[in-house]
């Protein structure tokens, strides 16, 4: 059976502790992953510094091409992955039968990890405003307009605490390294395969072994990564998101609540933008933080659920390998009917309304031998107090909810990606000055169309690297 | 004779002397001129005279099990035998996080079980006459003045740093890490600065945690547990694993610094680990101080049935001091049953963890 080591600093360790991934359907063993203990990480967290200095021996320019060489391997190369091997098909076979992700999503994830590494150069540009990367290298230098500009690193290493369920999020991670800061990845018990093949994908570009570590391990390696790192990014619950809130070492990455809102100036004119709504509510399995989980709009909000869901209503579950499966299953035993019940109570709140229901054949919740699916759900709202006006789950569901267009800034709550379709420029104005939307589209733009040359939640940049006043010559008097 | 025929000799042994441990022990508790209130009383429910129908160690599958909850709340008294009442008695508490702790009243047995674990320590790691440091949960559970006694016994002085594991679980249950971390280094720092004193210590109990937080901090001052000058460690309180033995043995100590894994609680006195041995990969197999205390692994399912050597099940403890009498206690643990040794020669529990139905419930390791 495939093992999977430790790497600790890119050194196998073969632990005592080994944990099973096994196939979501049929149960059957797919690779014994050794587990970390806390204490290995503290033990090796004491060598972080050497990542970053390792790393800045190498340019940021050559980091840019050992990026795009990274992405070439991880798309086509066979690459070794414990005591074997595997191709880019095997990599999206393993995946989709340990997270439940269709394989043709999983192929779609690995596109869009090849295609931020591929751009990292354009994305790095954006992302720093254009600062020559020498300054992050050395910590101080002189821009083209002359002005001396100082950034410090906030960490040797940023730490990873990753989702099991979701390899597309994997993207957030792949500027780090050209960045010049190490890597220390905490994979999720389902999915260690998208860290350990882009790991080795950038070790055979050439990145040197000793700026990645990689940890899997029960929940205590995890939070001494959290601990001990001075830059983590981590992926959780509601829960998890406010733990870490106002903490400024941990970027926690959550359900994201995104939206469409429709203005007043074009909501009779919703048909027009009906591709867009089910895209946004329905691509990736529903599963994305960028997935609009919210349609908001002062008028026709029924005709607007009722369309959607004649759309998306009738889909259901198929084999893994259908090029066309719309859904991914829920692994987690109970985790499917738990959020069904939770749907269920909120539908017996006043003015809540299931819309799907009429479409589909049969019950929401599909319980199989050893996963669970839910089916596609569009939920009516007729006020904005009802709780499932704001909720998330990971499958595709929306809550399309009758509010009128100067309450919705005030009612629709923090917000990962807002989509407003509109011409209205006070309100846009508005928008923009909305402090609890993250990522503000203005215009027929689905919440799921990511431009990676824009930050995701918070720029990683600011994340790392700290802005400072800097000065090797005494100032001019004045 | 072959090894095998010496140890299933010894074996045998054991066996007819636990029957005879088991029939004096019952005697003891269940006599009306030295038996404790609590037993006889308990006797009057029961479907059977135990001092008649308990004549060897399995008959005590015939007592219904015993509810750790019988120890919360007092009087306490009702616990100690008539014949040892007006001895000088302490009283340990187990549990407590919420709620009423157990307690278990004590009049010498802490000492008599840490003076036996004395004879299994080698004098060359841990030399008579040294001084100890004992670095781990105080307060009114046994572990302080166990140690403590553990020292004297040796020719030695125990010096203590506390740690409250009550107040670290509310910190935690609560979110509060940095409190937690800072607690922590607080605890660290008056270990380092006993450590720092020139008190010629040379062996040390603490937890796996506590350990791990030590060695890293005498690291970062570019130190070590040797070049403290601790030669044994005796190692318990909390999850000790496997993998954490090897990452003690191999990175943590280094090479010259003993250190043996334990395993008890204030039911059952100190549990011993099978001798280290390389080629046995750091499995960490325990046996516990027979006859006085007796583990068995049995069936999740069905307590009376004892699982097969190598097998999974619960962990069930029996205590037969003169002070005490549990006959079989569903611990919150689970392992696997593992056959006797030459030093030990009954079954012994191996891959000892929390019991998985109650695992993610509890908050373990927190010290």
């Amino acid at each position: 059976m495939l093992e999977i080591p430790v790497l600790r600093w890119g050194k196998p360790y073969e632990s005592f502790d080994q944990q099973e991934v096994v196939h979501f359907e049929t149960g059957e063993p797919l690779a014994k992953v050794h587990q970390a203990n806390a204490g290995l990480v503290k033990m090796d967290m004491r060598k972080a510094q050497r990542a970053r200095d390792l790393l800045r021996e190498i340019p940021c320019s050559k980091l840019l091409e050992i990026c795009k060489n990274a992405a070439d391997l991880y798309m086509t190369a066979e690459l070794p992955l414990g005591n074997g091997k595997q191709t880019p098909e095997e990599f999206c076979r393993i995946q989709s039968a340990s997270t439940g992700m269709p394989e043709w999503m999983c192929a779609g994830n690995m596109k869009k990890i090849s295609f931020v590494l591929e751009n990292m150069e354009s994305i790095l540009d954006s992302l720093t405003r254009g600062l020559p990367l020498d300054i992050l290298t050395r910590g101080y230098g002189k821009e083209e307009r002359g002005v001396m500009m100082s950034y410090q690193a906030n960490s040797p290493v940023l730490g990873l605490v990753l989702p099991s369920n979701s390899p597309g999020v994997h993207t957030l991670w792949m500027p780090i390294l050209p960045m010049q800061v190490g890597l220390v990845l905490k994979p999720g018990s389902s999915e260690p395969w998208t860290p350990y093949r882009m790991t080795e994908a950038f070790y055979q570009a050439g990145i040197p072994r000793e700026c990645i570590s990689v940890y899997p391990g029960p929940h205590d390696v995890g939070s001494t990564v959290t601990e001990l790192c001075q830059r983590v990014m981590l992926f959780g619950g509601q829960q998890t998101i406010d733990k870490y809130k106002g903490n400024p070492n941990v970027q926690a990455h959550g359900p994201g609540f995104s939206k469409i809102l429709l203005g007043d100036d074009v909501v009779d004119r919703w048909e027009d933008y009906l591709d867009l709504l089910v895209d946004s509510i329905f691509q990736n399995g529903g599963r994305s933080c960028i997935n609009a989980s919210g349609v908001w709009a002062s008028r026709h909000t029924e005709a607007i659920a009722d369309a959607i869901a004649k759309r998306i209503g009738p889909a259901g579950p198929t084999s893994m390998t259908d090029p066309e499966a719309p859904l991914a299953a829920f692994t987690m035993t109970g985790a499917a009917k738990a959020m069904n019940g939770q749907i269920e109570t909120g539908l017996s709140e006043p003015g809540v309304t299931e819309v799907t229901a009429k479409y589909r054949d049969g019950e929401r919740l599909i319980e199989l031998e050893r996963c669970d699916y839910l089916r596609p759900t569009i939920v009516h709202c007729a006020n904005t107090d009802a709780t499932l006006a704001n909720t998330e789950y990971m499958f595709p569901m929306a809550s399309v909810v009758q509010c009128d267009q100067k309450e919705m800034l005030r009612k629709i709550g923090p917000t990962l990606v807002c989509t407003a379709i509109t011409e209205d420029q006070q309100w846009s104005q508005q928008l923009l000055d909305a402090t609890h939307i993250d990522r503000l589209n203005i215009g027929p733009i689905k919440t799921n169309a990511l431009n990676w040359l824009q930050p995701h939640e918070g720029n990683i940049v600011e994340f790392l690297y700290r802005a400072r006043a800097f000065q090797n010559e005494a100032p001019a008097a004045h | 004779m072959t090894d095998n025929n010496n140890l299933d000799e010894l074996v045998k042994q054991n066996q007819e002397a636990l029957d005879a441990h088991t029939r004096e022990s019952v005697q003891w508790h269940f006599s009306p001129e030295t038996g404790s209130p609590y037993w006889l009383e308990k006797a009057k429910t029961l479907d059977f005279n135990p001092l008649t129908d308990v004549n060897c160690f399995e008959d005590l599958n015939k007592f219904p099990l015993f509810e750790d909850d019988e120890l919360r709340g007092g009087p306490v008294d009702r616990w100690i035998p008539k014949a040892l009442l007006g001895k000088p008695t302490y009283v340990f508490e187990t549990g407590g996080t919420t709620g009423i702790p157990k307690s278990r009243v004590v009049i010498d047995d802490f000492r008599i079980d840490y003076e036996n674990f004395s004879d299994t320590l080698p004098d060359e790691s841990f030399p008579k006459g040294s001084n100890w440091l004992m670095l781990g949960p105080s307060g009114p559970r046994r572990l302080r003045l166990a140690v403590e006694h553990l020292a004297q016994y040796r020719g030695g002085i125990s010096f203590c740093v506390d740690l409250d594991p009550r107040w670290v679980v509310k910190l935690i249950k609560k979110g509060k890490i940095d409190e937690v971390k800072e607690y922590s280094a607080h605890v660290i720092d008056q270990a380092m600065a006993i450590l720092g004193a020139g008190h010629d210590i040379k062996c040390m109990f603490t937890t796996p945690k506590l350990l791990e937080a030590l060695a890293m901090r005498l690291m970062d001052e570019g130190s070590s547990i040797e070049e403290a000058g601790i030669k044994g460690i005796f190692c318990g309180g909390t999850e000790f694993t496997q993998q954490w033995y090897r990452f003690a043995r191999e990175e943590l100590l280094g090479e010259n610094v003993y250190i043996t894994p334990t395993y008890g609680n204030t039911l059952m006195g100190l549990a011993c680990g099978r001798p280290f041995d390389p080629a046995d990969d750091y499995k960490i197999t325990y046996y516990a101080p027979q006859p006085r205390a007796v583990i068995r692994v049995v069936d999740f399912d069905d307590h009376t049935k004892v699982v097969g050597y190598g097998e999974t099940g619960r962990v069930k403890l029996f205590t037969m001091t003169k002070e005490l009498f549990i006959p079989g206690f569903l611990e919150r643990d689970e392992g696997e049953r593992e056959v006797p040794h030459e030093k030990y020669p009954w079954d012994g529990v191996s891959g000892v963890r929390p019991y998985h139905k109650i695992a993610q419930s509890t908050t373990v390791g927190v010290y």
